[in-house]
């Protein structure tokens, strides 16, 4: 068995005077989909944020293959190879989508453009909004917008936070395909409250709760277990 | 009947705000032409080029300033300073060209050449101090807007005071290049020559920004820092150092307003970074903070309510300049073209 990617051990981290993240312990085993799921405030996507050096851990450790990242900034974090789509359909509103596309871009291995055109492939519909301002874009385009800003830097990790939040059906339907396109290449760790798309996507699990990894497991087997899932999830 | 209440309420609501944009139209078209009612046309096209170069000059420092505002978060109290230092340094620099006959004697090249270096070293006078002040002041402030007042305010006084004792305390006359000097008539309009210059150099300085925002790299990054700070960064972008950056931008290019501000005056002064900070904040808050095109439109609004007022109500010159601001916050708190 491989190296995890990305290990996180006994992680701590505050917002404000709230002790959110209360000792994570994960391993992200590279070239695979990983589902952080669980309950409203659990500590799903602070997780996100602590591995990108947002929210930074107060104790624990954070290793991208096996390279310590902890106390990194986030800007040093990135040029690692780890890309976020955060929560909330996050892209440059007043950038046009092309431009947002350029700040995003890296092309240190001459491979910038390969990317991009990759990108435009999985997610046709940005094509013709390329000179419009990002923040005409629906809300599922937004998020196909945000998704695509972590896929055109050479990134080793995507972490995607909630990209099915507020979305309808069929874009979540259209967005489960993008996701199992992309971790076909990349090693996708993502924060999903809709367990359709996370079943849909996940290979590997962690529930957390209370700010701790309170189960782990393969996702088909999460899907069987519905005791598990009612526990944990509120879904039968 | 719910239904109804709601229709009427969202069309009351259309109404409004179509009569807000329409007030805003006539407020801005309204400055340049209204004062043709009481002014007649030969003074009112000197006094409109004195307005414009007035709005140029405000817009040098102004710009600066929304940036910092839009991208830093920062309430920079010790622009004034940037401004009056600029003077300063300038002041200095054409004393010694003067002593090398490239000043009161020069041509119209050396005068260009001494004007271009004056700018040149106020530039880079203002980015250093910029540098400074970010880096061993604002950079703890981050985020409080009270520690950055208190702070800055403090900075300013401090760096006048160096000033005081670098300069002394009195007025002093700045010498102006000689080709720079007098003035043309035109059709018995009286046009200034340094206004003139003043008006091409604000409008280089507005599309150089305008250039750099819109079509490098770096300035996407500045632009989209303003927007998202988090999301700059988790692309891999020191934002520490883009704030830096920024900041040291906005003080050169305030100590460069501050220099052709003092050539244009023919005068400088310790304080007269202070006065000029007041209206630099009302262009800012009219343009709307974080926006340079807002800044631009609403310095030359300032300049030329400014010098129309002041020809026919002295008294009332700067207080038209507020009653503008707070006009144009009633009817658009984020300014004329501010963000949400």
């Amino acid at each position: 068995m491989s190296d995890p990617i990305l290990s996180l051990n006994d992680v701590h981290a505050h917002i404000e005077r709230h002790h959110i993240l209360q000792g994570v312990t994960l391993s992200v085993m590279p070239g695979r989909a990983t589902v952080l799921v669980g309950r409203n405030g659990a500590g799903k996507s602070t997780t996100l944020r602590a591995v990108m050096g947002l929210t930074p851990a107060t104790s624990g450790s954070i290793e991208l293959e096996g390279q310590a990242i902890t106390s990194m900034k986030p800007y040093e974090i990135a040029r690692l190879g780890i890309g976020m789509a955060p929560e909330d359909r996050a892209v440059l509103y007043t950038l046009t989508v092309a431009e947002n596309f350029r700040l995003a871009m890296s092309d240190e291995d001459g491979q910038g453009d390969r990317r991009l055109a990759q990108v435009l492939d999985l997610f046709p519909d940005l094509r013709k909004f390329m000179s419009s301002k990002a923040g005409i874009l629906s809300g599922g385009q937004k998020q196909m917008l945000a998704i695509a800003l972590v896929l055109v830097r050479k990134n080793r990790i995507a972490l995607i936070d909630e990209p099915s939040k507020g979305l309808a059906p069929v874009v979540v339907d259209h967005l489960a395909d993008s996701l199992n396109r992309i971790k076909e290449t990349t090693t996708v760790v993502l924060v999903e409250q809709n367990f359709y798309l996370a079943s849909r996507v996940g290979q590997d699990y962690f529930i957390l709760d209370d700010g701790r990894v309170v189960h782990q497991g393969r996702m088909e087997d999460l899907a069987e277990d519905h005791e598990l899932k009612q526990k944990y999830l509120g879904i039968a | 009947m719910a239904a109804q209440a709601g229709e009427q309420a969202l069309r009351l609501s259309e109404s409004e705000l179509d009569l807000k944009k329409w007030v805003l139209w006539a407020l801005s078209v309204g400055i340049w032409f209204v004062p043709l009612v009481w002014i007649d046309p030969i003074t009112y096209l000197t006094l409109t080029i004195a307005g414009v170069t007035m709005g140029m000059l405000l817009f040098l420092t102004a710009s600066g300033l929304t940036l910092i505002f839009g991208l830093m978060d920062v309430l920079n109290l010790a622009h004034g300073a940037f401004f009056a230092w600029g003077a300063y340094a300038g002041f200095s620099l054409l004393n010694w060209l003067n002593a090398k006959g490239w000043v009161e004697l020069a041509g119209v090249g050396q005068s260009v050449g001494s004007l271009a270096m004056v700018l040149g070293v106020t530039l880079v006078v203002g980015a250093l101090l910029g540098v400074i002040l970010e880096r061993i002041i604002i950079r703890r402030t981050y985020g409080n807007h009270l520690k950055q007042i208190l702070i800055t305010m403090g900075a300013s006084l401090v760096m006048i005071e160096i000033i005081k004792i670098l300069w002394g305390p009195n007025d002093e006359v700045i010498l102006v290049p000689a080709a720079f000097r007098d003035s043309w008539d035109l059709f018995d309009v009286i046009v200034n020559k340094f206004r003139v210059v003043a008006i091409l150099v604000g409008s280089l300085v507005f599309a150089a920004i305008q250039i750099s925002l819109q079509k490098t790299r770096l300035g996407i990054t500045v632009r989209a820092g303003v927007e998202n700070r988090e999301l700059v960064q988790i692309l891999g972008y020191n934002i520490r150092r883009i704030f830096t950056g920024v900041f040291a931008a906005g003080a050169a290019l305030a100590a460069m307003g501050g220099v052709m501000f003092a050539i244009f005056k023919e005068q400088i002064y310790p304080g007269m970074g202070e006065e000029n900070l007041i209206f630099a904040l009302i262009v800012v808050i009219i343009g709307g903070m974080g926006s340079v095109t807002g800044s631009f439109l609403g310095a030359i609004m300032v300049g030329l309510a400014f010098n129309y007022v002041a020809f026919l109500v002295p008294k009332l010159a700067l207080g038209v300049n507020i009653m503008i601001m707070a006009v144009i916050l009633l009817l658009r708190p984020k300014g004329l073209m501010g963000r949400e």
